[in-house]
Parts: C-alpha cells; structure tokens; sequence
C-alpha cells in the first residue's frame, strides 16, 4: 500500500481519514442523541456535550484537511463497470456528504457560541464564537443541527449500501479499493 | 335648585374624574425599567440567577384605595436567559418550560390586601407550562413620583417562591432545587 493515490488505488492517508470519519460520524451520532436524553445527575451530562463538541471541532478541521488533500491528490479514475449514470449519481452523493457534514458542524458551532462563548477543544485551545447574539440562535440553530445530522446519516447509510452493492452484487472492487486494494 | 346643580356638577365632575383616580400605569419595558428575574439554587451550593427579557403589562394602583389595585402581565418564556445559551436552550425544551408547545405565560391578580405602610399581598393567577395556579407574591410599593420628563410613574417590588412541580416541571435538579425563587421590579409610567 502506498501512501499516495494514484489513478488505480485510493492512497492509505486518504483511506485512514475516510474510515475515521465513517467512525466519528456515527459516534457522534450516537453521542449526540444520547448525551441530550441524560438526566442532571448523570456523571455524563456535562462530559457528553464537551466531548461531542471537542470531537466535532476536530473533524471540521480533518474535513478541511481532507478535501484540501483531495485537491492536491485527486482520486483514482472510475472503474469502467460503472455506468456514467453510476458515475454521477456517486459524485452527487459524495459532495452531498461532503456538503452536509461541513454544514451540521457549522450549525452545532453556532449552538455553543450562540452567547458568545468559545468552544473548548479538549482543554487544549478553543475557538472563538464569530456569528453570535441573533435571537433564539441556539434553538434554530439546535434545530437546524439535529435535522442535517440525520439527513447526514441517512445520506451515509445509503452511501454504506450502494458500497456493498458494488461489492456482493455487482462484484466490483469499489469497497476493497477503498479498502486498500 | 341650585342645590341640585351644583351637585350635578360635583357628581359629574367626580365621575369625569374616576380615570385620573383609578391610575392605570403601564409596565415600563420599553425603558428596561422592569424586570422579572429568578433564582433557584444550584446543587445546595450556590444561586443561579435568570430573567426574562420579554413581557409587558399593566396596573392600576391608587395610593388611597390600594386594595382595589390589579395587575396584568403577559410573559414570553421563550425569552428566558440565564447568561448561557446552551443552558437557555435546555430551559426551553419539553425537560422545562416547554415554550414550543406553552409559549405564553400569564399573571391576572384577582385581589390585593394592604398590609402595613406601602406593603401588601398580591394574589392572582399565574400560568406556566400550561398550567394556572394561583400564587400570592409579598410587594412593596417603593415609590412614585413625577419624573424629569413629563410622566409620572410608580414602582413596586415582589417576590414569591414557585414550587416547579406545582407547575408540571418535573425535570429534577436536586433536592435544593425544587423551588424558584421570583424577585420582580415593576415601574409603571401613568396613563394620560
């Protein structure tokens, strides 16, 4: 496996990114939904929400990252079994991700600084709040973030599907290229 | 004849009268000059204080016959601020005051009893989270006056503790943190 992608095969940074995406996305999911059913005197009420934020931080600057790295690596051409309606609809479905997960991001930012208050990463910086003080911004914005994210997961599963499909069905090597082969 | 004129006169210009006697004040929340805060205590260790910023309302008081005064103020409970937007955004969901669903609040006085010099007890009828209840809330009347520009005004204080089960709030924050505590300060700017 070789570091670098190249017209035949995904390169291994971007691979590792895209899984550990799959797996912060889904987290966070979870996290999310979780840590706003939890009751006052849960040991998680407040570690929740820090670590959801703190995480969330974090993949927004890996998703900068990565499509800055996509930019500058391109991706491997298309495998010619797929058919160029294949080819479009794939496109669309990853800049929708691409699109939807900057988006939820932005609007769960925009939550926590709606105050004016920074956003801790992990006691380690923090960054400030930008666009603040609109009335009820927290709640819209709270709105906002919880419908995207599940447009976002959804958007995923369907995403997972197609995968396997090119896999099981179509027997092609759109899952194990991005599984370094 | 004369006699019955000139009472006439007096009972009409009594009448006449009764709108100045019976003062009806608005709420200055225009000039901020009002304020519905709360606080309620955090864990046993510590108060934790908020406000709402949006309501409006009026009162009639007259000085001499200050049992017959009476009270009305709509709240938005959406507008309650803790200094913490997250914190607020919580306080707005269904664990609380649900403002979705109840997005108004209401206090209607059905009676006011003078007790002492310038204090009272003001009953009435809050509603909250959907549900009435009648509360009473302990006022003082703090002073009244014209201002530097052209009105005249008055001002009271109230307090008055709410039981937040009372009120279907349920969410439980702890034994020290069944009740809030309410501090209001009203100043009204006479009707002309």
């Amino acid at each position: 496996m070789q570091w670098r992608t190249t017209t035949e095969r995904w390169g291994l940074l971007t691979i590792l990114i895209h899984w550990l995406t799959a797996l912060t996305v889904f987290s966070l999911f979870g996290l999310g939904l979780w840590m706003v059913s939890l009751d006052y005197y849960h040991a998680w009420y407040r570690q929740g929400p820090n670590l959801h934020k703190s995480i969330g931080i974090l993949l927004f600057i890996l998703t900068l990252l990565r499509l800055a790295w996509r930019r500058i690596e391109g991706r491997p051409a298309a495998l010619s079994s797929h058919t160029a309606r294949e080819q479009r609809l794939a496109h669309l479905a990853h800049v929708m991700l691409y699109l939807l997960m900057i988006s939820v991001m932005v609007f769960g930012y925009l939550i926590s600084t709606a105050d004016g208050r920074a956003i801790e990463v992990f006691g380690l910086f923090s960054v400030p709040a930008t666009l603040h003080g609109i009335d009820k911004q927290e709640d819209i914005a709270g709105v906002i973030h919880l419908w995207l994210a599940v447009t976002l997961i959804s958007l995923v599963v369907l995403h997972a599907a197609a995968a396997v499909k090119h896999h099981f069905f179509d027997r092609d090597r759109t899952l194990t290229r991005m599984l370094g082969r | 004849m004369k006699k019955t004129i000139l009472t006439t006169l007096l009972l009409t210009l009594s009448i006449l009268a009764v709108p100045a006697q019976a003062a009806d004040y608005d709420i200055d929340t225009k000039g901020a000059h009002a304020f519905i805060q709360f606080k309620i205590n955090h864990l046993g260790f510590s108060w934790l204080v908020g406000r709402f910023n949006k309501f409006d309302g009026h009162f009639s008081y007259d000085e001499k016959k200050a049992n017959a005064s009476s009270v009305e103020v709509n709240i938005d409970p959406a507008s309650i601020d803790s200094n913490h937007a997250e914190r607020d955004k919580h306080l707005r969901s269904k664990d609380f005051l649900d403002v979705e669903k109840f997005p108004t609040a209401k206090f209607v006085s059905t009676g006011y009893k003078a007790k002492g010099k310038n204090k009272g007890v003001l009953k009435g009828k809050l509603t909250l989270h959907g549900v009435t209840k009648e509360i009473s809330i302990n006022v003082k009347h703090i002073g009244a006056g014209n201002d530097p520009w052209g009105n005249y005004r008055a001002g009271f204080e109230g307090s008055t503790t709410l039981t937040l089960a009372d009120f279907g709030i349920n969410y439980n924050l702890g034994p020290a943190s069944r009740t809030v505590e309410m501090f209001l300060s009203v100043e009204g700017i006479r009707r002309k």
